[in-house]
């Protein structure tokens, strides 16, 4: 057997110098997982020695960190900035597919485009023709054909009538897919020709091809993540298989790894079918295949290849263990796999397929509160913003613990608050986000499998073992006391993934309702007397076969042995990550969390983490000595804890989810590093924070917890409108609103929440035209050590985590500045503060009140600690230690020149959701830039969060009076600049009478043309600036609708004056070209 | 490709609680190691050698593979009888099962973690355990088979036995001290398919699929016992197959094997047929501590930069320093640098310690196949 000539083929010439392109902000369908990848890829190009260039906008991630990258720009991912930066770093080679389809699409375009040629810029990894093939749907299923793989034969169109033959020729239900899209956007299944021209008319304008295609619905959908290196060797690292049949994106889907409910052939034919494509399509690095897989034969369609590492693939690395990121960029650079080790055993061969022995499990995490008018259907477009990862050697034991860790208030399969059973046929049929709770309540209400399974076509095997779970329960409450529980049924249920507070709930019932800590610690009693009690096993990719030398770990109560000898030392600190991404917690807290682990390590101390969230570098098993993969709830804490024995606990580093459990862990005797859990309660309960507040001399807005429409009123005559209203109990709808009028109030409250004793609502005094500005700072024993004040564009009444922030802040008054440092010192001070905090200011003249303050990290965190070159967990991991904390000189706060954090907002995705700004959260993301000016750095920010400067015209519609008077200047620049604008009538009318020359458009319910929408769907405006005016029902449908075109038909969208005006500005004074190509540290 | 029909024995009653009565059973291990569960299987006391298989899907195949006569099999996965089993009634022209690898189970218990009593797969009959049922043999669940596996990492694999009550029901038994492959070789000279060449396959202890790897290949296969005088025959090529236990006792085959090499005329061996005919050339064996079992072996051709994932089941190995000068390695395990098989430096001898046939596992290795065809 001779060796073959196989075109091996190292890179053309000596690499010693790489560009990675990140992905920008978080968005839906493209979140931290890109962090994960790209640092990983990071750290491969390290140990070879290779100087590293990261472009990447995202302040937040990991990856743009000190000791990452060599150079790091805060730089739109974009072929004009890559290309300037390519100018001027000449990098040997790129890397293009580790910052997800950003990167990949930008890649493709500077291909294209012969830039990378005119630069002698290689592409390492794979090829971008083999990208190319992948990325076109024709070319994709032209090239698969070659080798007679089933593809889902579609038909491309370009127009809406070529559209409707097509699903004419294949029969509906058909699905409608957009090329080149970020994970199914433009996607969705049709099931008549009205749906299919509605979406159709949608999905073009995002791409210039639709295609059209036989949905196979009901069908099971199965993952391979394969890998194959220049020598042609390859493996299939693992298989996942969707709980949830096809028609589910598989962002939205729950899925299990291993596969479950295929026979070795079904596993191994898909297998190698997977290693044929990645062979014949030339893939070097990792890439993913997804089928389509028959459940009552073996046929199978190939729905897709992503030759890129993607969230399966971060998500299958942390199921496995086996490094693919890492792995990927080493094959890049032209080494075999069998040239590489693996990374767990340290000893044995890169090239191998793990071996798993336990089942993982993965569930999105959906936001869909959080949104006006959103849809919650589930379907073949994204609208998850971010998973959760559950191991255990039980499937019942895995989803049990998921669907706690997806953090929506449940506490696993069942004894939940009960979805609504009124219909649950449809609940079942018609896929929502809760979808999995309604099978809950079918299974309680005496659904048969079968029947649920001719519902849902979700897979028998699943459902038996979510019977299984609700079968427990049931026997449970047959019990009225833990004590009287036989020990089989409670070992039963332990192995089921019930929590102590599940059993509670199933013994003691509604005495749960007031009780649920004294009875839950009940059951931990009696089962820990028991013996019953969870050990801790490794994942080492070998099922046991060699020694692990990582500590990748997870608990289960299927086994009876420690996988761990533990020190019991006292020098271990447990670091508590953040949990799943959502909205107003997401990668920054990811950033937060892995400093902590390295400082907690420079101060000799052994790191422990704590977290669950496949899509973040906290995860990564090598950045700690122990990281126990596992749920953030108290007892699973505690059970850690307990096994620890730790020097202490950091808390204030993973956002709320580790603070809310500061008075439980503090009770039960742990060592909380930093402000104690009696300080944190002080700040986090409205009442006492106010008490404090008002005993330091310390001012709020003025609000009052009420329990009746009657007081409401009353309060409100008191302050006047406008009020923010913060109900706590929410039917449907924000949780926070602004209401500036009675009718406003009463519609909100009647509508949309429930006023009670049991349910009160929050009503705070709202100050208009105010500015809100950051506190973000460091304590040590009360006493400010580090700080960074910020302010934010927008006025008062955007969320915080919506808002465009600026630092250091340019335009505040000094006397401002520095009351809101005195107060913060006397904050600090009575809260013992040690540790990092931010506070929350309005000011307005020199007027200063407190709305918040949290004693933990803070989302903006990572943007000053970037900006300022201040590590600011650094210093506060260093306080929580008891090191002394020195204050810098005071240069350090002496910056020439500006960060901005800009949002990143998702709403293209999530269909029928108003796009306007409010009191609560709506971004995903976020970017931060730094420039020599205001202006640089908005342009910049604006840019990377996907803004465009506007060619020609520019749709102004204002709101009121307020507004059109802050929009003037800047309509006045566009105009001086050559703009058109287009206006609609009272601003139309105010920019003439004002000297602004404008074309007068319609709304939509206006019967005079030119019609808005009408323009905007043909594209003939380029920035659509819209600032609601109020709630009045005529201006939130006619806004509405076109605020919707605007983000459905991707065109640049502003809903906020002060925002408007600052991007009109920066881009009116300065030119693209003029935007310094500067790396952070050149700053 | 399979027939497709819709099983529909899913309808049970809800009613049916978790908690029926389970039997216990114990795993004794002659190291005094002592694992409790309960029974899913037969209830009758067993007893050999305790293994692992990190493989996560193949039960079917791997309860029937003859190699695995006379052994405990602890399954790494967890989660076991997911997709229930097939029907053995389905036969391809020449008789042979399409599903399984013998016409019925070697080893003598199966242990998992979690066993899973409601199969979901369109060629699924049964589940599991009326499987074990019938065939009289153990099923165990409800086991740290995490804790047992590193048990048997660090020590070597044991000699076990599964008791439902005394340990005195049975003694420990230990399976290598037997001759296993005249135990599970055919008794009689048997034929299969149809083709211009004909090749003799040394039945060791083999899986259906070697047969069907050849005969899909288009040559006439002639299997035989173990210790038959092939030599006696006219053929084309001489295939040995893998089996249990054991590599000393094939004295008689590694005679007639030494004769056949004399001539010029291929000869492939697969796993047992790897060491034999190492032995025939003159290679000396050794029990390797715990034996490579699963589907995620890595395998180097040697002297190349091609990997393969290979599907294995052995406890023995070709020593690779005892390799006379005539032959060389072809094939080097990744992880421990094992021998994965032999070839002739001149001649078209050669052959594989893992299994290209695979069944279960990857099947990247069947090439194989088709060079030993196309030699002949």
């Amino acid at each position: 057997m001779k060796e073959t000539d196989n075109g091996a083929r190292a890179p053309r010439k000596e690499i010693k110098k790489v560009l990675l392109l990140g992905s920008g902000a978080l968005k839906i369908g493209e979140a931290g997982e890109f962090d994960y990848s790209g640092s990983q890829a990071l750290k491969a190009l390290k140990e070879e020695n290779i100087e590293t260039v990261l472009i990447n906008p995202n302040i937040a991630t990991v990856q743009t960190s000190e000791g990452f990258a060599d150079k790091i720009y805060f730089l739109p991912v974009t072929p004009y900035f890559v290309r300037k930066v390519i100018e001027k770093e000449r990098p040997d080679g790129i890397l293009l597919s580790f910052g997800g389809q950003t990167a990949l699409n930008c890649g493709v375009r500077l291909y294209e485009d012969g830039v990378l040629e005119e630069f002698d810029v290689e592409v390492l990894g794979t090829p971008v023709q083999a990208i190319m093939d992948t990325e076109d749907r024709e070319l994709f299923v032209e090239k698969l054909d070659e080798i007679d793989v089933k593809t889902i034969k579609s038909e491309a169109v370009a127009d809406v009538e070529g559209a409707v033959a097509a699903a004419d020729r294949l029969g509906y239900p058909v699905i409608v897919r957009a090329a080149y899209a970020l994970g199914g956007l433009g996607s969705g299944f049709c099931d008549d020709r009205e749906q299919l021209v509605a979406l159709v008319e949608k999905a073009l304008s995002f791409s210039p091809q639709v295609l059209v295609e036989k949905s196979l619905k009901g069908w099971k959908e199965v993952e391979y993540e394969v890998v194959r290196d220049r020598f042609d060797n390859c493996i299939t690292v693992c298989n996942m298989e969707n709980f949830d049949p096809l028609g589910i994106h598989t962002g939205e889907s729950i899925v299990v790894a291993p596969s479950q409910t295929l026979s070795n052939e079904d596993y191994h034919y898909l297998r190698k079918l997977a290693i044929r494509i990645i062979r014949h399509i030339g893939i070097v690095g990792e890439c993913n295949v997804q089928y389509a897989f028959d459940p009552d034969s073996m046929d199978y369609r190939v729905i897709e290849v992503n030759a890129r590492l993607s969230r399966s693939s971060a998500l299958a690395s942390k199921a496995t263990g086996y490094p693919l990121a890492f792995v990927a960029a080493k094959l890049g650079l032209g080494y075999g796999l069998h040239q590489l080790k693996n990374s767990v055993t340290k000893s044995t061969s890169a090239f191998f397929e793990p071996a798993l022995d336990y089942i993982v499990c993965k569930i999105p995490r959906w936001d869909m509160g959080k949104f006006h008018g959103v849809r919650r259907e589930i379907g073949s477009s994204m609208k998850s913003v971010g998973e959760v990862m559950a191991i255990g050697r039980t499937f019942e034991e895995a989803i049990q613990k998921g669907l706690r860790m997806t953090g929506r208030g449940m506490h696993g399969f069942v004894e939940n608050k009960e979805v609504s059973k009124d219909d649950i046929e449809k609940a079942l049929k018609e896929p929502t986000d809760m979808r999995v709770f309604a099978i809950a309540t079918a299974l309680r209400h005496g659904y048969d499998v079968e029947t649920i399974h001719q519902l849902t076509k979700i897979d028998r095997w699943f459902l038996e073992k979510l019977r299984h779970i609700v079968e427990t329960g049931r026997e449970l409450a047959g019990y009225d006391d833990i004590a009287d529980v036989p020990f089989d049924l409670l070992r039963t249920a332990k192995r089921q993934g019930f929590s102590d507070f599940q059993i509670g709930r199933a013994l003691y019932g509604n005495q749960m309702n007031d009780r649920s800590e004294e009875l839950s610690d009940k059951v931990r009693a009696h089962r820990k007397q028991l013996g019953l009690v969870p050990v801790v096993k490794q994942i080492d990719t070998l099922a046991a076969e060699y020694p692990a030398q990582t500590n990748y770990l997870y608990l289960t109560y299927n086994g009876d042995q420690n996988d761990i000898d533990y020190e019991r030392d006292g020098r271990s600190v447990v670091v508590l990550g953040s949990g799943a991404y959502r909205i107003g917690s997401s990668v920054e807290f990811d950033w937060c969390g892995v400093n902590a682990l390295l400082t907690v390590a420079k101060e000799g101390y052994r790191p422990v983490m704590i977290n669950y969230n496949p899509e973040t570098v906290s995860t990564d098993y090598d950045m700690c000595d122990r990281l126990y993969f596992d749920e953030l709830t108290y007892e699973r804490v505690m059970d850690i804890l307990e096994l620890e024995t730790p020097h202490g606990v950091i808390l204030s580093t993973g956002g709320q989810i580790p603070n809310n459990l500061a008075v439980r862990l503090d009770a039960s005797g742990q060592n909380i590093l930093g402000t104690q859990a009696e300080d944190i309660d002080r700040a986090e309960d409205r009442n006492k924070f106010s008490s404090l507040c008002d005993s330091i001399g310390v001012d709020q807005p003025r609000w009052r917890e009420l329990t009746s429409l009657e007081a409401i009123d009353e309060f409100v005559a008191e302050v006047g409108f406008p009020v923010l209203v913060r109900p706590s109990y929410v039917l449907s709808g924000a949780a926070m609103n602004v209401c500036s009028n009675e009718e406003e109030l009463t519609r909100f409250l009647r509508l949309a929440a429930n006023v009670s004793k049991k349910h009160p609502v929050v009503v705070s005094e709202f100050i208009q035209q105010a500015k809100e500005i950051e506190m973000d700072a460091v304590a040590q024993d009360g006493e400010i050590k580090l700080y960074a004040i910020s302010e934010h564009i927008e006025f008062a009444g955007v969320h915080s985590g919506d808002a465009t922030i600026q630092f250091p802040p340019q335009k505040l008054y000094v006397e401002t500045m520095r009351r809101i440092k005195k107060i913060s010192g006397k904050i600090a001070k009575a809260l013992h503060i040690s540790g990092p905090f931010n506070i929350q200011f309005l000011a307005k003249d020199n007027d200063i009140k407190v709305i918040e303050c949290n004693l933990r990290a803070s989302r903006s965190f990572p943007f000053v600690s970037k900006v300022s070159k201040q590590n600011f967990i650094d210093a506060a991991t260093r306080v929580m230690l008891g090191t002394q904390v020195e204050k810098p000189g005071k240069s350090a706060f002496d910056l020439d020149y500006v960060g901005i954090k800009a949002s990143q907002f998702s709403f293209s995705r999530l269909q029928g959701a108003d796009p306007v700004l409010g009191v609560d959260m709506s971004s995903t993301g976020e970017v931060g830039c730094i420039g020599d000016d205001t202006n640089e750095a908005i342009l910049k920010a604006m840019l990377s969060v996907g803004y465009t400067i506007p060619k020609k015209s520019v749709l102004i519609s204002s709101g009121g009076a307020r507004q059109k008077v802050a929009l003037l200047e800047p309509a006045r620049k566009l105009h001086r600049k050559g703009y058109t604008i287009c206006a609609t009538e009272g601003t139309h009318r105010f920019l003439s009478e004002n000297g602004v020359p404008a074309i007068r458009v319609y709304w939509p319910n206006e019967e005079d043309s030119p019609q808005l929408l009408d323009m905007i769907r043909a594209h003939k405006i380029d920035m659509v600036v819209n600032i609601p005016k109020n709630l009045s029902d005529k201006e939130i449908s006619n806004g509405y609708k076109v605020r919707r075109a605007a983000v459905d038909l991707n065109i640049p969208l502003i809903t906020n004056a002060r925002l408007a005006s600052a991007f009109i500005n920066a881009f009116c004074e300065l030119s693209i070209d003029e935007i310094g190509i500067k790396a952070w540290d050149e700053y | 490709m399979r027939i497709s029909a819709k099983t529909a024995n899913f309808a049970r009653p809800i009613q049916k609680s978790n908690m029926t009565e389970k039997k216990k059973a114990t795993l004794v291990l002659e190291d005094g190691s002592r694992f409790e569960g309960v029974s899913f299987g037969y209830e009758q006391p067993c007893a050999g050698e305790v293994v692992f298989n990190t493989a996560m899907t193949g039960y079917p195949e791997s309860l029937t593979d003859p190699s695995y006569e006379g052994q405990i099999l602890v399954t790494t996965y967890p989660i076991l009888g997911n997709y229930g089993v097939p029907s053995p009634d389905v036969k391809d022209t020449d008789g042979v099962s399409e599903y399984f690898e013998s016409e019925r189970i070697h080893c003598e218990a199966i242990i998992c973690q979690e066993y899973s009593d409601e199969p979901s797969h369109w060629q699924s009959e049964r589940p599991l355990s009326e499987w074990l049922k019938e065939e009289k043999r153990i099923g165990l669940s409800g086991i740290d088979t995490r804790k047992l596996t590193k048990l048997l990492r660090e020590k070597g694999s044991m000699l076990g036995k599964i008791v439902f009550g005394s340990d005195d029901e049975i003694d420990f038994y230990d399976p290598n001290r037997e001759n296993l492959i005249d135990k599970v070789s055919t008794k009689e000279v048997r034929e299969f398919g149809e083709g211009d060449k004909h090749v003799v396959l040394v039945d060791c202890g083999t899986k259906y699929n070697i047969i069907r790897c050849l005969t899909r290949r288009g040559v006439k296969v002639t299997l035989v016992p173990w210790d038959f005088d092939f030599n006696t025959l006219e053929w084309d090529g001489l295939f040995i197959s893998n089996g249990p236990g054991s590599p000393e006792f094939a004295e008689a085959a590694v005679e007639h094997i030494r004769e056949a090499m004399k001539g010029d005329k291929p000869i492939c061996g697969i796993c047992m047929g790897n060491q034999l005919l190492g032995r025939a050339a003159g290679a000396g064996i050794y029990k390797l501590k715990y034996g490579h079992r699963g589907h995620n072996q890595p395998v180097l051709m040697a002297g190349t930069d091609k990997c393969f994932v290979t599907s294995q089941n052995h406890g023995f190995a070709v020593d690779n320093d005892t390799i006379p000068a005539d032959w060389e390695p072809l094939f080097i395990n990744l992880n421990d640098g094992s021998n994965e098989g032999l070839r002739h430096k001149t001649k078209p001898f050669f052959s594989a310690q893992f299994h290209p046939e695979a069944s279960s596992g990857p099947k990247d290795t069947e090439f194989i196949f088709d060079k030993f065809i196309s030699m002949l």
